[in-house]
């Protein structure tokens, strides 16, 4: 059965879910599409080469007089996919565009932090006034499906404590810093080279996109209230290549560990003395999480934590979990 | 307090459990017994290394017992503190008074830090070290890289704890 999608933004996250449209036969319908500057509505289907195409040559993905907005409350479809760039201090415009569609009785899926880790307790109860699904699998751990295994798969289970390594750039550092003796500057200098960090890197290696996922973790998985303010946060931007050194004499790395243990009110981000065969010891841009539960024990994930058609598939996932759930409907 | 012992035995059957007996006679808890068999000898005796918990004011009485029973001991050393943790510390740590660093674990008495290494690459640049710490408890532990927490936020010190769980 067809689902009708809208997407909002065709940054790196968007470009990958319409690679995966104009790639594979996913049953999923293009009939809306936004970015900055432009958008393009057509309920019968925007066919996605040529709208790639385009992009690339003009940098447009549609006509400047419709807006993101306007594809949002006016574009027929049945799920926003909003996959604009986070912003983790008020959220907009994404949050604007999520409850808007929720509004109209569509489903969302989102690869946006913002929203859902500021309003995530809103726009869940919105979508269920709303008789929707609001999803945001590819907001953490980027390939890895943390969310729908604690969330679904895990559903008898106390969840006990989660540790993990939630972003790839620190780790990406670390590693470098770790196996070439090279010092913090010269490590994040290459991963700037290469692309894994932004121009301006303070986001990450100030711990901040790590612990906005914290918050999404613990506001959705544990049901808690918490704010980036509740998150003892540490970045890696102050690690000295000699602490390095000192921890591999005793056969450790460091790196940087983010850690819920609810019974303890404990929400940490810092980097941390680990054995170097420790399974969240992962190399360069990977990331890795293990669970504690009481019925499945300890479970381990490891997987791109990034990138275009890794976080794309996050969100095709999404869509097509959702068409499942939702077959016979519209 | 917790002690390792070396025991010497006869190499025939029996003879551990009659080793071992005193202890538990005495109201210690046995930790471990590591048994070196490598060590038999010609002589027909081999020597057992015991790790264990005893009152301090019986530690006299189980000597006594061992002299009884004909069983040598070797080797005694007092395990006070057993918990082990590393940690780094990263910043001005000479300029923030190090040693004073090192005090407020020691001064607990029921903690210690019982190695460091110092890596200073540049006068005014920051220096890494790393403290390995001991203690009587993990709960003692606990508190001790708590107290260190709490003097590196002060000094504007990083601390680097081990992942623990």
């Amino acid at each position: 059965m067809p689902v009708r999608i809208a997407l909002i933004g065709t940054g790196s996250v968007g470009k990958g879910v319409l690679e995966v449209l104009s790639r594979k036969n996913t049953g999923i319908i293009l009939t809306g599409v936004a970015d900055s500057r432009s958008g393009l509505m057509d309920p019968g289907g925007i066919p996605v080469s040529s709208l790639l195409d385009r992009k690339k040559k003009t940098g447009l993905c549609g006509e400047r007089s419709i807006s993101a907005l306007k594809v949002v409350t006016e574009g027929e479809y049945d799920i926003l996919v909003e996959a604009s760039p986070t912003d983790a201090v008020t959220g907009e415009p994404a949050t604007g565009y999520i409850r808007a569609a929720l509004s109209r009785g569509s489903h969302v899926v989102t690869s946006n932090k913002g929203p859902v880790a500021l309003h995530y307790r809103e726009l869940s109860n919105l979508a269920r006034e709303n008789g929707v699904s609001f999803r945001f699998e590819a907001t953490v751990a980027g390939a890895i499906p943390i969310l729908h295994t604690l969330l679904d798969s895990l559903g008898g289970n106390e969840i006990h404590a989660l540790y993990g390594v939630l972003n790839g750039t620190c780790n990406y550092i670390l590693t470098r810093m770790a196996e070439e003796g090279l010092s913090y500057r010269q490590a994040l200098d290459e991963a700037r080279a290469l692309g894994y960090a932004e121009a301006d890197p303070t986001y990450d290696v100030k711990g901040i996109d790590a612990a906005v996922k914290l918050v999404i973790l613990a506001n959705t998985v544990w049901k808690k209230e918490i704010t980036l303010d509740t998150i003892d946060i540490t970045g890696i931007d102050l690690l000295t290549e000699e602490a390095i050194r000192l921890a591999e004499e005793q056969d450790a790395t460091i790196r940087l560990i983010g850690e819920i243990v609810p019974a303890e009110n404990l929400y940490r981000l810092s980097p941390r003395i680990i054995p170097k065969h420790h399974p969240l010891v992962v190399q360069g841009s990977l990331n890795a999480i293990i669970v504690r539960t009481d019925l499945a024990g300890d479970l381990i994930f490891a997987g791109k934590g990034a990138g275009s058609l890794e976080t794309a598939s996050a969100i095709i996932g999404d869509i097509l979990s959702i068409r499942e759930r939702y077959a016979g409907g519209n | 307090m917790q002690v390792s012992m070396k025991l010497e035995i006869r190499d025939s059957p029996g003879q551990l459990v009659t080793a071992l007996m005193p202890i538990s006679d005495m109201g210690g808890n046995i930790k471990t017994v590591i048994h070196e068999h490598d060590y038999a000898s010609d002589l027909g005796s081999l020597s057992v290394e015991v790790v264990l918990e005893i009152p301090e004011e019986r530690l006299d009485g189980l000597m006594q017992l061992f002299r009884e029973r004909g069983i040598t001991v070797i080797r005694f050393g007092e395990e006070r503190m057993h918990y082990q943790q590393s940690v780094i510390l990263i910043g001005h740590l000479v300029h923030t008074d190090l040693g004073d660093t090192v005090d407020q674990i020691d001064m607990t008495g029921y903690a210690e830090v019982t190695r460091m290494s110092l890596a200073m690459p540049a006068i005014d640049e920051r220096s890494s070290a790393k403290f390995t710490i001991k203690a009587l408890s993990r709960e003692d532990m606990d508190k001790a890289i708590g107290i260190l927490r709490e003097v590196s936020r002060k000094k504007n010190i990083l601390m680097i704890e081990p992942l623990e769980f």
